[in-house]
C-alpha cells in the first residue's frame, strides 16, 4: 500500500511581514487588552462588583493553590493498618527500585510473628527524589503513596529535606528543619 | 565405568554415580531440593525428575545410579511437565510471603519457579496453616515451618554430620511439620549450617535476619581466620547502599564456600560470626601511648630507628615479634627485612592457653597461619616471652610487635616492664591494652581488607581476597614493611601481595611451583616431604 504523502509548502513572508512590525503591533494589542481588562475587573472587585470573574490568569500561591489532577505525584506518605500501625513491612523493594537512591530503610522484627517485619527507620531524601513514583508502584503492601497533595517542600539545609518515619506517617506535619533560622 | 548419554551428550562416570552428578559433570544442572552432595540421599522432594528412555515413568535423578547405555533426557516435554507439577505441589501450602522472607533473592523456590514453574496455580482452596510462624529454635537459627518444603536436609545434617539429632519431621500428610525433638534446642557448634542448606526461607539466620537484603551483597572469596583449619568462606559485604547511614557495619555475614579438601560445605558457628571483629573495636588511627597521633610520625620514627640501628651495627638488638595471624607474604617480608637484612632478634610464637577443638573442623590452634610462619621463619626461634625479658633487661633498642595482645597473654606487668626497657611499637588491627601501653600503636588492615595467602594446618596454601577498604588510616602490614624497606633503601618493588608471593614461592621450598593463578580459589597443598612442620602445628 503506497503511503499517502501530502506535501505542504511553507508560505514565503512578504517584505512587510519581514519587518515584524505587524506582529509586534498585534502582540501589544493582546497584552494591553488583558492588562486593561484585568485592571477593570480588579477595580470592580474593589467596589464589590463582578465577583465571579477571575482578575488574572496566574494563581496567587501560596494563598491560592492550583487544583491538582488526582494522579499527580506529591510528597510521600506511609499508609496505616486499621490498628494505626504502618502497613510497611520493610521489604526494601522501594529502596531497591528507587533510581535516585534516596530511600533508606532499616528493618526490625515485628512483635507479631504473623507480620514478621517492620521498619525501624524509614527515610526519604526529597532533595534527591525525582518523583518517578516507582516506589509506589513496586510496593507489594500498598504501604507508600504519593497522594498527599503537598508540594511545599523547602528547607534551609540538605538535611532538612529528609523525611523520616514520623513525617511519612503524618503527612500533615511540615518538614522540620533542625537548622532553620528563627524568624527575623 | 558406565557410559551414558544425557541430553545427547556422552559421559563416562565412576560406578555408583547418581544421574544428577553425572549431569553436573556435563554442566547440566538438574533442579533439586532435597539432594545435597554432602548428605545422604533422601529422594523426597521429587523435583529432580528426568526422563530415561525405555522407562515408562519419570525417575528422580538424585537417586538413580548411572548405568551403561542409559539415555537420559532432562529437557524433554515430559520431564519439564513433571518438574512443573512437582513445583506446583510444593507451593500448594506455601505462604509465598517473599517480601518479608529473608531468603528472598537466594531462594530455590523463587529460582525454580522462574525456571520451571511460571504456572497459574490451579488450587483455590485455603492453604493449610502450620502451627506457628517464625520462632527461634536455638541461639542462631529461626524456624518458620510454614515455608518449609519438608526436604529433610536439616534433619539429615543433624543426624549425619553433627550427630546431634535435634530435628525431626512430625505428623503426617499435609500436617507434616519439621521441628525440634521435644526438649532439645539447636545449639550445636555447627548449627547455622542448616540455614545454608535449607533451600527455602524456613530456616533463617537470627544474626543476619532483616539486616540486609541479599541482593545488596557483594561476595568475596576468603578464608576463615578463627582457627588453623582455614575453612573456605565467602565474605558478604554491603555493596549497593552508599547512601545508607554512615557507621553501620560493612560486613554482613560469612558463608561457607565449598572446598572438598578442607571444610566440605560447612563452617563452625564461631567462625561464621567472627565477621563482627572486622568492623568492631578496631584501631583506626595511630596512637601514642593511647592518644591519637600522626601515622606518618610513627612510621617515620620506626623507619629512622631501623636505619640508625643498622648504621650503628646494633640491628641485632631490634626485637621483632611477628605473628601467625600474618599472611605468608607478610611473614616472608618480615624474614627478608628483619632476618636477611637486619639480623634482628625474631620470634613469632607466645605461650597460649590451649584452645577448644573437636574431631570435625575446629582445631586447637586459633591462628590461621602458624604452619606458614613455621615454614617461612623456621621453628628454632625464640619465644615471644624471651623477647619481652630481653626488652625488660634493656637489652633491646626497640621491640616491634605484630598483632599479639601481650597484655592478655603475658600479663600487664611484663608488658609494662618491657615497655620501660625498650620503646614498644605495636602493629595491631584492634585496640587493646597492649596498644594503649605502646609508645606507638600503628593500625594495620585485617584479612578482609587485603589479599594474601594463609597456610592451614594441613599445609594447604589458600588465598584471601580484599572485600572492603582498610578502615581509617590502617593499611596492610606488607605495605608498611615495604615502606620500611624504602627507608633502608633496599630497592624492593612490590606492588601487590601477588608479587610478594611470586618471590616467596621462588625462595621457600614448600611453596615452590605455586603461583597466584595455580592456587585459584581452592588453594593447593604443599609438596610432599614438607608437611612435617604442618603436622607439628596441628
Ligand atoms: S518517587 Fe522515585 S525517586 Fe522518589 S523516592 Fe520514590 S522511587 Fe525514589
Ligand atoms: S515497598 Fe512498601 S512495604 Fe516494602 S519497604 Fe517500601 S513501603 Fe515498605
Ligand atoms: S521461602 Fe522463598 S518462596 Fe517462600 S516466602 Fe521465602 S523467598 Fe518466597
Ligand atoms: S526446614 Fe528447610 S532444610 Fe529443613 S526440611 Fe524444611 S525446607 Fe528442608
Ligand atoms: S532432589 Fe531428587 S528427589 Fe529431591
Amino acid at each position: 500500500m503506497a503511503a499517502n504523502v501530502k506535501v505542504l509548502k511553507r508560505r514565503e513572508l512578504t517584505w512587510w511581514e519581514n519587518t515584524f512590525l505587524p506582529s509586534i503591533y498585534a502582540g501589544l494589542v493582546i497584552t494591553s487588552r488583558h492588562f486593561f481588562g484585568n485592571l477593570a475587573i480588579h477595580i470592580s472587585h474593589v467596589f464589590g462588583l463582578r465577583k465571579k470573574e477571575r482578575g488574572s490568569t496566574t494563581y496567587q500561591y501560596p494563598e491560592e493553590k492550583r487544583p491538582l489532577a488526582h494522579r499527580y505525584r506529591t510528597r510521600h506518605r506511609l499508609m496505616k493498618r486499621d490498628s494505626g500501625e504502618t502497613r510497611c513491612v520493610a521489604c526494601m523493594l522501594c529502596e531497591t527500585i528507587c533510581p535516585a537512591h534516596c530511600i533508606a530503610i532499616v528493618a526490625k522484627e515485628h512483635p507479631d510473628p504473623d507480620i514478621e517485619k517492620m521498619p525501624a527507620s524509614f527515610d526519604i531524601d526529597l532533595g534527591k527524589c525525582v518523583y518517578c513514583g516507582f516506589c509506589v508502584e513496586v510496593c507489594p503492601e500498598d504501604a507508600i503513596r504519593m497522594d498527599t497533595g503537598r508540594l511545599d517542600i523547602a528547607a534551609y539545609s540538605r538535611g532538612g529535606m529528609i523525611l523520616n518515619f514520623d513525617h511519612l506517617m503524618n503527612p500533615e506535619l511540615p518538614v522540620l528543619d533542625p537548622a532553620k533560622p528563627v524568624a527575623r | 565405568m558406565p557410559k551414558l548419554t544425557i541430553d545427547g551428550k556422552e559421559v563416562e562416570v565412576p560406578k555408583g554415580t547418581r544421574l544428577i552428578e553425572a549431569a553436573r559433570k556435563l554442566g547440566i544442572e538438574v533442579a533439586h531440593y532435597c539432594y545435597h552432595p554432602g548428605l545422604p540421599i533422601a529422594g523426597n522432594c521429587r523435583m529432580c525428575l528426568v526422563e530415561i528412555e525405555k522407562n515408562p515413568k519419570l525417575q528422580i535423578s538424585c537417586h538413580i545410579e548411572a548405568a551403561d547405555g542409559m539415555v537420559v533426557k532432562t529437557q524433554s516435554a515430559l520431564a519439564k511437565q513433571g518438574r512443573q507439577n512437582t513445583l506446583e505441589f510444593l507451593l500448594l501450602n506455601h505462604p509465598v510471603d517473599c517480601p518479608v522472607c529473608d531468603q528472598a533473592g537466594e531462594c530455590k523456590l523463587q529460582d525454580y519457579y522462574m525456571e520451571h514453574g511460571l504456572h497459574d496455580p490451579k488450587f483455590d482452596d485455603n492453604k493449610v496453616r502450620k502451627s506457628k510462624k517464625a520462632f527461634p529454635i536455638g541461639p542462631n537459627v529461626m524456624l518458620d515451618t510454614e515455608r518449609c518444603i519438608l526436604c529433610s536436609r536439616c534433619v539429615r545434617f543433624t543426624d549425619e554430620i553433627t550427630k546431634t539429632h535435634e530435628f525431626g519431621i512430625f505428623n503426617r500428610g499435609d500436617h507434616s511439620e519439621v521441628g525440634l525433638v521435644p526438649g532439645k534446642s539447636l545449639d550445636n557448634p555447627y548449627s547455622a549450617n542448616v540455614v545454608d542448606i535449607c533451600p527455602v526461607g524456613a530456616l533463617t539466620d537470627r544474626d543476619f535476619r532483616f539486616k540486609c537484603r541479599v541482593w545488596y551483597l557483594g561476595k568475596t572469596p576468603s578464608v576463615c581466620t578463627g582457627c588453623s583449619r582455614g575453612c573456605n568462606i565467602e565474605i558478604d559485604y554491603d555493596r549497593l547502599r552508599p547512601h545508607k547511614k554512615a557507621g553501620h557495619d560493612r560486613i554482613m555475614r560469612f558463608k561457607p564456600r565449598e572446598n572438598s579438601e578442607v571444610n566440605k560445605w560447612w563452617i563452625c558457628d564461631a567462625g561464621r560470626y567472627s565477621y563482627k571483629l572486622i568492623d568492631h573495636g578496631r584501631l583506626v588511627a595511630a596512637k601514642q601511648s593511647g592518644i591519637d597521633a600522626s601515622l606518618d610520625a610513627a612510621l617515620g620514627e620506626v623507619a629512622g630507628l631501623l636505619a640508625k640501628a643498622r648504621e650503628q651495627g646494633r640491628s641485632g638488638r631490634i626485637g621483632v615479634l611477628a605473628s601467625p595471624d600474618m599472611t605468608n607474604e607478610e611473614l616472608f617480608l618480615v624474614r627478608q627485612l628483619f632476618r636477611e637484612e637486619l639480623s634482628a632478634a625474631l620470634a613469632f610464637e607466645m605461650a597460649e592457653p590451649a584452645g577448644h577443638k573437636d574431631d570435625f573442623l575446629i582445631t586447637a590452634d586459633k591462628h590461621p597461619n602458624r604452619a606458614g610462619a613455621r615454614e617461612i621463619l623456621g621453628t628454632g626461634l625464640a619465644k615471644g616471652e624471651e623477647l619481652l625479658a630481653r626488652a625488660a633487661r634493656g637489652d633491646l633498642v626497640a621491640l616491634l610487635v605484630f598483632h599479639w595482645d601481650i597484655a592478655a597473654l603475658a600479663g600487664a606487668d611484663r608488658l609494662a616492664a618491657a615497655a620501660r626497657g625498650a620503646p614498644l611499637y605495636v602493629f595491631a588491627t584492634h585496640e587493646n591494652r597492649t596498644t594503649y601501653a605502646a609508645r606507638f600503636a600503628l593500625p594495620v588492615a585485617n584479612f578482609a581488607e587485603q589479599s594474601g595467602t594463609f597456610t592451614n594446618c594441613q599445609g594447604r596454601v589458600q588465598r584471601i581476597a580484599k572485600a572492603v577498604e582498610p578502615l581509617g588510616e590502617s593499611r596492610p602490614a606488607w605495605k608498611i614493611l615495604c615502606e620500611f624497606s624504602d627507608a633502608l633503601r633496599l630497592g624492593w618493588t612490590h606492588e601487590s601481595a601477588e608479587s610478594v608471593f611470586a618471590e616467596l614461592s621462588a625462595s621457600v621450598h614448600a611453596f615452590a611451583g605455586m603461583s597466584w593463578q595455580t592456587l585459584g580459589h581452592a588453594g593447593a597443598t604443599w609438596k610432599q616431604g614438607q608437611p612435617q612442620e604442618a603436622a607439628a602445628a596441628r
